[in-house]
């Protein structure tokens, strides 16, 4: 019986009187893509954030390759090996793409009250963010300054510094977002890809990606989960059904 | 940074020569003035290569830099004032000073961001200079006259002009290559990112208050520096080598040179300088010309002098 | 005693109302603008040498002060177009050296044109004089009048922001000036009459201190830190902020140069308080500010919800 890599129980979180997360338990087995799905205002994005350490939750227990990590601070979850995405791209615009992947791997290599050495000379730095932009399909770029590229290739970039730590598992926070049919297309491949190295949890509104993509699926609804299970039966899941198409339109963003 | 021979590196180069041989030119010309505006003008120099640290590297806008030449040479006036005439004592009470204010003023600064800090930094500096007005022993308003420059060991003669030119040439070659190691380090990397970003810096896992703590601690220490080159260059030292308005001037000679490489803010004081006293020549009113022109800089040409050379050596193909 | 008590007082609450103005003028260009303006003391500085020449001119102080305040408002509104104009939006440290350039600019301008001296504005006969307030207690009548000035300026504001249209713009503005142009106002225009708003508040504080001050260069560069500091105290974008704010400053500021002396010569002996009373007194308000930041980061009354 295998212990799953990341076990949520009992979670919950409030904001000011809006139940945010409400008592969510789910389960992500090693080597799988999850998708964590909803409508807006689901609390995908909260559950994100309590799962990487940019939120504390309320009450609840968050168990990662067998450690509790639910207090843990962020900077050490990335070092156990749990990395995440952000959903709005927050990037070091005025440096290369090359520096901003290798802040990603320098927070995990240990201290940098380092004054002297060249960093960008610096070995261990330097292969693990150029293997990172590889894999992303970046490497032509890395040395740009990060404000010259797309959209598109910004969530490339996003991608590649949660890769940088060599994570087991990645949060991934809508890593689609804002992309146009062919950066889509491609950022599906790349996932596809990954998921044979990585555990992957995403939460995603790109309903192809997800059925593409996805091995589990989990629904959520104003915090709490409502379905967990395959794709197929989610897809004939009559709650899950009642909460998207009860909403009025749009809930098939692409 | 790359060691091509580009146009702009060749200026800088033959900018760092000129100032190694300007000595040579006063001894063959008989000008000791350039000697004098010079020295100030290297001191100076000094002085804003520390600010660009935490200024445009750091991203820290600090409006009380000016403090620390106060530091410093209060330091070295207050201790020639009760009799310690020795650099080896005076220098390092100069830095450690620095050092130690400025730990105090980050520590607490630093908690806040954009025009808080630029507010909070500005008030810091105030404090100190109403401090030392207030200090009637010392000369309060009137400031201190020093009359008895740092003493080293024999032959060393910082009265003797020449010599004293060399070693604030020294120690600003010095700091210019310590800055140039410290930003291109691991820790320089953390405090661009921090300049650029400082919530995705902590997000993906960088405590950055200690690293821009240590930078703007740095920073001081550089200035302080400078401060205690300034009491022996003019043996004197008054309240307002701190007043705000001389971080300003700090500020513009950063501005002016141009944020973005080490050597800028050099270029800065001595283009500032030169400025200031080929325009007095002419008139007496020269800062109308000041106050638009940084203006303009700030709004067509942000780079500065150096962003300028660096476009034009992009655009020469050089 | 107690009358000298009164008497710190209402200098306190004189000092901190002259202080509100030029606050209040500050935290509105900030609070809707976005604006860092270093040159706001400039404009304080211009108040008062228009005032100190045209009331030599006109042989009027009050019209003298009255043209003042109209020169001072083109002046803010001129300066609107051609500068300010063309710094909204970016960062805050291009703001702060622009406008330090205006600085640099106006006073050599200043000098320019009215020598390095400085001026002089002699107060009318039927202003210089005491007036008794309670039997036993005289007050002057000129600070007096500066009281009930900017208490009407401090009242005209409250009524604009509260209860006009164009005060309801301003309070957009400050919480969201995106919106508020996104409906359609102009915004080009309601910038303009802000910053001149400001500037015409920055004037008058300046013109109503000149008598018991001065007027001088580099009086903007003095006062405008405090300025500042009570910006920050009280929340940056919020008028009300910079009234308490101001308050507190002037109270802390006048009470404590006149009572800090007799306070630290009881603690201390007399050579270290001989010393440590100027230093002390100048340091008080800049230490307020740093509790104030420390306890709360975005001052007392933050008007910007960003």
């Amino acid at each position: 019986m295998n212990e799953p890599l990341l076990r949520v129980e009992n979670l919950a979180k409030r904001f000011d009187g809006i139940v945010a997360t409400d008592h969510l338990g789910l389960t992500v087995e090693s080597g799988e893509l999850h998708a964590v799905i909803g409508p807006n205002g689901a609390g995908k994005t909260t559950l994100i954030s309590q799962l990487g350490g940019q939120l504390a939750p309320d009450s609840g227990r968050i168990y990662f390759a067998g450690s509790d990590i639910t207090a843990m601070p962020m900077y050490r979850r990335g070092l156990l090996g749990l990395a995440r995405s952000f959903q709005i791209t927050s990037l070091f615009l005025d440096l290369s793409v090359l520096d901003n992947v290798t802040l990603a791997v320098q927070a995990h290599a240990g201290h940098s009250f380092r004054f002297w050495h060249d960093v960008r000379a610096e070995k261990a730095l330097r292969e693990p963010a150029r293997a990172a932009l590889a894999r992303v399909g970046l490497s032509d770029r890395a040395d740009r300054i990060t404000s010259a590229l797309s959209h598109g290739e910004h969530r490339l970039i996003e991608l590649a510094m949660a890769l940088a730590g060599r994570p087991r598992m990645l949060l991934l926070d809508e890593p689609m977002a804002g992309l146009g049919p062919e950066e889509s297309a491609r950022m599906v491949e790349m996932l596809r890809a990954l998921k044979k190295e990585l555990t992957i949890l995403l939460v995603e509104h790109d309903m192809e990606a997800v059925f593409a993509l996805a091995d589990r699926i989990t629904v959520l609804v104003y915090g709490r989960v409502i379905a967990t299970g395959a794709p197929a039966d989610i897809r004939s899941n009559a709650a899950v059904r009642e909460a998207y198409l009860g909403e009025a339109e749009g809930t098939d963003h692409a | 940074m790359s060691a091509a021979l580009s146009f702009r590196n060749l200026v800088v180069c033959a900018l760092m020569i000129a100032l190694v041989l300007l000595p040579v030119y006063v001894k063959v010309s008989g000008n000791i003035f350039v000697l004098t505006l010079f020295t100030r003008i290297v001191i100076l120099g000094l002085a804003a290569v520390s600010l660009n640290l935490i200024l445009g590297y750091g991203g820290m806008m600090s409006f009380g830099h000016a403090v620390y030449l106060g530091i410093g040479g209060y330091a070295v006036g207050i201790l020639a004032h009760e009799g310690i005439t020795s650099g080896f004592v005076q220098w390092p009470v100069a830095v450690a000073a620095s050092a130690a204010f400025a730990l105090v003023i980050g520590a607490l600064s630093l908690r806040t961001r954009g025009v808080y800090f630029i507010m909070i930094t500005l008030a810091f500096a105030q404090m100190a200079y109403y401090v030392i007005a207030g200090l009637a022993r010392y000369g309060g308003d009137d400031g201190l006259t020093i009359y008895k420059r740092s003493q080293f060991f024999a032959p060393l003669d910082l009265t003797n002009k020449t010599q004293f030119y060399y070693v604030c040439l020294a120690v600003l070659f010095g700091a210019i290559y310590v800055t140039y190691r410290l930003v291109n380090s691991r820790f320089g990397l953390v405090i661009q990112g921090s300049r650029s970003n400082d919530v995705r810096m902590r997000a993906i896992g960088f405590p950055t208050y200690r690293y821009r703590l240590t930078c703007f601690v740095v920073a001081g220490m550089l200035c302080g520096l400078a401060g205690a080159l300034i009491a022996n260059n003019t043996d004197f030292v008054s309240p307002s080598m701190m007043y705000w308005t001389r971080s300003g001037d700090l500020i513009i000679m950063v501005v002016l040179g141009g944020m973005g490489s080490v050597v800028g803010p050099l270029i800065g004081a001595v283009a500032l300088l030169v400025l200031e006293e080929l325009l007095s020549g002419f008139t007496e009113y020269w800062q109308i010309i000041l106050g638009p022109l940084l203006l303009l800089i700030v709004l067509f040409a942000r780079g500065g002098i150096d962003g300028l050379l660096a476009k034009f050596s992009a655009r020469v193909g050089a | 005693m107690t009358t000298l008590f009164f008497e710190q007082c209402l200098n306190g609450l004189q000092f901190g109302l002259l202080l509100f103005l030029l606050a209040a003028g500050l935290t509105l260009v900030f609070g809707i603008m976005d604006l860092v303006n270093l040159a706001h003391g400039s404009l304080y500085m211009i108040g008062a040498y228009f005032a100190a020449t045209l009331t030599a001119w006109t042989g009027s102080f009050v019209v003298g002060a009255l043209f003042a305040l109209i020169g001072t408002l083109l002046v803010g509104m001129v300066i609107e177009v051609i500068v300010m104009r063309r710094l909204y939006g970016r960062d805050h440290l291009d703001h702060v050296l622009g406008t330090f350039g205006l600085i640099l600019f106006f006073d050599e301008l200043v000098r320019l044109i009215w020598g390095p001296e400085g001026l002089s504005l002699p107060l009318p006969s039927w202003l210089n004089t005491s007036v008794t307030i309670v039997p036993g207690f005289q007050y002057s009548a000129y600070r007096l009048a500066i009281i009930v000035v900017t208490l009407a300026v401090a009242a005209f504001l409250y009524v604009l922001v509260m209860r006009t249209r164009v005060g309801m713009l301003i309070r957009a503005g400050a919480s969201n000036r995106e919106m508020v142009g996104a409906l359609g106002v102009n915004i080009k225009l309601l910038f303009t009459l802000v910053f001149g708003l400001g500037a015409a508040l920055a004037g008058l504080a300046g013109m109503m201190q000149a008598p018991i001050l001065t007027v001088q260069i580099g009086m903007g560069e003095n006062i405008l830190i405090l300025a500042f500091v009570i910006t920050v105290i009280g929340g940056i974008g919020s008028i009300r902020g910079a009234f308490i704010a101001a308050l507190l400053v002037g109270f802390v500021d006048t009470l404590g140069r006149s009572y800090l002396p007799d306070l630290l010569r009881s603690i201390l002996t007399p050579n270290a308080a001989a010393t440590a009373a100027p230093a002390l007194s100048s340091m008080l308000i800049y230490l307020v500010m740093a509790i104030v930041l420390v306890l709360r980061p975005e001052g007392l009354f933050p008007a910007v919800r960003k």
